[in-house]
């Protein structure tokens, strides 16, 4: 494989970018593997990638419906933090940002990992409070985290709305300095490309239609382009894990449902943060194209539509303009949406099954993204020495039926509602 | 938009109505002996379907009242509704 740097760049210019590699094969599928991860989006080319990275397994497929990168990696915020409560969501998290600060390096692409900073806002004492406390727990993990009071925030964030007469004013924040956001269709391209070059197919255009399940055991599964054997399979297909998991007659905690984000016309450099609305579900950030990043709410009903519906639009973008009034002045560039594995504490689940040799990697709601490196690395580990790590050990499927919930927001089982 | 026809005061947009989740789920009978997995499957489990799913909705800004609807999970196509004490057929 070339290695991507300027001597690479500089060479390719002279003949005027023509004679690049191609950054991942397109392979016939082999009849079999010795793993075949389903789903190639953020998580799916992250795990193959660990699984010849860290345990030398290379015999490997991933299969994508349609082309990689196309799911939610290539349809997210970009937003990349561990700012958890729980120990089981913090110490995977802050695990994930040690691969996400090493990741440009490790993968040779340019991932554009940024560590701007994220600040959630706080509108009442009882919230700076709540923030208090979640951001002692979060540095007894490890974690960097800052309480902010009303004018600390107001230097870091003068655009935001902090005038006298407002319906929820800004009492203060917590940040967490190293958090930020990276290139997302570069994580997956630059996952790709390095699991490519340590020998796994990435199968594209290769639709699951259903599994060989046998005597409680996993023998393969039977795609569009044909029945391909495996004794181990991984499912990393975050909203479609139901319409899977119905082929394999399970009923999971997770509900899909539809998260919209939009962004706006570009603008000069307005906002180097990360700032999310405490009052309600909104997020900002600006991106290095100058557009306003912006997402909140589910649109609230079960929905495989991947479109979203303007009431949600209509209301998230409310709460944006009630904490930054200048946006009512931006004109919307793009708005689009994706639909999310919802589980029902709003924690994922890394884990094995009742079938032998199936892994379920899914339940990642709104937090996807940031959690990639992590997801792949562990569900890599949990795949090869078919065992959890300890770090996804609180991420089980049967914590719904123990009670082990890991409620991170206390929404409890409606996380949809809030 | 979706426009949503309540049994009870006719077509209205959905803006009037909060979402209730999968319509199929019954709660396990009372003065029985219930598993851990009847409660699972109660509390947690969902089949999530993509297609013809029924769902409680309730008119929370018009009459109130909880009602069923049919509606497609991919094109968000409505295909009937029904008073929250009609059997789905």
């Amino acid at each position: 494989m070339q290695k991507y740097s300027v001597f690479s760049l500089v060479k390719n210019a002279l003949s005027n970018h023509e004679n690049w590699d191609l950054a991942w094969k397109d392979p016939t599928p082999k009849k079999e593997y010795d793993v075949v991860i389903i789903g190639g989006g953020g998580h799916g080319l992250a795990t193959a990638y660990y699984l010849a990275k860290e345990h030398n397994i290379t015999n490997v497929a991933i299969i994508e419906k349609g082309w990689i990168g196309g799911g939610n990696v290539g349809r997210n915020t970009t937003i990349i933090r561990s700012n958890y409560m729980h120990d089981d969501n913090a110490l995977f998290s802050e695990f994930g940002m040690d691969l996400w600060r090493r990741m440009s390096q490790d993968l040779n692409y340019n991932v554009m990992f940024s560590p701007r900073g994220i600040i959630n806002l706080a509108h009442s004492d009882a919230q700076m409070n709540t923030y208090a406390r979640r951001g002692n727990s979060m540095r007894l993990n490890g974690i960097d985290a800052v309480l902010l009071n009303r004018e600390e925030v107001r230097e870091i964030i003068p655009m935001a709305d902090f005038s006298e007469n407002v319906r929820f004013p800004i009492f203060g924040g917590l940040m967490q300095p190293s958090a930020g956001t990276a290139r997302h269709d570069a994580v997956a391209w630059g996952y790709a490309r390095q699991a490519d070059d340590m020998g796994v197919d990435i199968i594209q255009n290769c639709e699951v239609i259903g599994f060989d399940v046998s005597a409680g055991k996993i023998n393969g599964v039977r795609t569009s382009r044909g029945d391909i054997k495996a004794k181990k399979i991984g499912l990393c297909v975050a909203g479609s894990t139901n319409i899977l998991a119905e082929k394999l007659n399970m009923t999971l905690p997770i509900e899909t449902h539809l998260l919209q984000a939009c962004v706006s016309e570009p603008v000069k450099p307005v906002l180097d943060k990360v700032v999310t609305f405490g009052a309600g579900h909104f997020y900002i950030s600006q991106s290095d194209k100058g557009e306003m990043v912006m997402g909140g709410d589910l649109d609230g009903y079960n929905s495989y539509a991947q479109r979203g519906n303007l009431p949600t639009l209509q209301h998230v973008l409310t709460e944006g303009i009630a904490m930054m009034p200048f946006l009512s002045k931006l004109k919307m560039l793009r708005t689009w949406g994706g639909i999310m594995d919802m589980s029902m504490d709003g924690s994922p689940i890394i884990d094995k099954t009742h079938i032998e040799g199936l892994y379920l990697n899914c339940g990642w709601c709104y937090g996807g993204f940031k959690a990639t490196p992590a997801s792949g690395w562990t569900f890599a580990h949990t795949i090869a020495q078919d065992r959890v790590h300890e770090l996804n050990a609180g991420y089980s499927l049967n914590r719904f039926n123990t009670g082990h919930l890991l409620d991170e927001k206390g929404l409890g089982t409606k996380t949809w509602i809030s | 938009m979706l426009y949503i026809k309540c049994p009870h005061c006719g077509m209205r947009s959905q803006n009037e109505f909060s979402y209730g989740g999968d319509a199929t789920i019954k709660r396990p009978e009372l003065g029985k002996e219930i598993s851990d997995q009847d409660w699972d499957n109660f509390v947690y489990n969902r089949k999530s379907l993509r297609g013809k799913h029924w769902e409680l909705w309730q008119h929370l800004s018009g009459c109130r009242q909880w009602i069923k609807v049919q509606r497609d999970t991919a094109t968000h196509e409505i295909f009937k509704t029904l008073k929250a004490n009609e059997e789905i057929s």
